[in-house]
């Protein structure tokens, strides 16, 4: 409904699609009880995301969203999945229990209580939206904010990777002195 | 997230969660002509591919110990 002006049905058909494929693939994920078609259904999510940003005028992060989420860390996912092959999942405890029935109560008390404030607060300021300049999403301007008013964000982003690399080279190797159950001689 | 048992579900829901801020973040800065709102997203994006990187990690080497992959079951720091 963002960009949805009076005539634009081709827009607004296309936001269609893409919300209800977000929301469906998102409900998706936590339905099934393969682990593999719950990445599946993920990459459909992301998928669906970057054709929303991409009707935003944010042409780069939608780009990026495909690159990295879908491309890099979901393939790593499915690589983890294939790897644990059968221990993926946990088998099914029996019916719901009162954590879930509260889980559930209280997921839907707060999408409630979002939608409500966020109509009160805004009254009707939320259809118009700012003009923008055709730089606007664009590559350039992403660089040119990083590396001028967002330098700090471009530079603990970088450390942030580069501690995730390391963290996840340890937690990788193979620890020789301690015993796990097939390097036992 | 609080339902299934399985770590991974839990990861998987976790970016869920991550893309839905990164979607508030962008549909704002579109709304307000701002770029911080996507450089933010393309930051929370980063971090979400850290922490995945990290999950899996973990989920890996508990499967190496043979333990249950069951998020009830692992909730002490011990072993």
């Amino acid at each position: 409904m963002i960009v949805a002006s009076a005539a634009n049905v081709l827009v607004w058909m296309v936001w269609v699609v893409a919300a209800f494929a977000c929301l469906g693939t998102g409900i998706a994920v936590v339905s099934f009880s393969n682990p593999f078609y719950s990445a599946l259904s993920l990459i459909g999510n992301l998928a669906s995301l970057a054709v929303m940003y991409l009707l935003l005028s944010a042409e780069f992060v939608a780009a990026a969203q495909v690159l990295v989420y879908a491309g890099a860390v979901m393939v790593m996912f499915l690589f983890v999945i294939a790897y644990l092959g059968g221990r993926a999942d946990a088998p099914w405890h029996g019916g719901p229990s009162w954590q879930t029935v509260g889980a559930v109560a209280a997921a839907a008390a707060l999408f409630v209580e979002v939608v409500v404030v966020i109509g009160l607060k805004t009254g009707g300021r939320l259809s118009s939206s700012a003009d923008i300049e055709s730089s606007f999403g664009r590559p350039y301007e992403i660089g040119r904010l990083f590396l001028t008013d967002q330098l700090l964000t471009f530079e603990i982003t970088s450390i942030v990777l580069l501690v995730a690399a390391v963290g996840g080279v340890i937690l990788g190797s193979h620890s020789r002195d301690t015993p796990i159950a097939e390097t036992e001689q | 997230m609080l339902i299934r048992r399985s770590p991974l579900i839990v990861l998987l829901s976790l970016e869920i969660m991550l893309n839905g801020a990164n979607l508030a973040l962008i549909a704002f800065s579109r709304h307000y002509g701002q770029g911080d709102g996507q450089i933010f997203a393309l930051a929370v994006m980063a971090v979400a591919a850290s922490e995945v990187v990290v999950g899996l990690g973990l989920i890996v080497a508990i499967a190496r110990r043979r333990l249950d992959l069951d998020v009830d079951k692992l909730s002490t720091l011990r072993g």
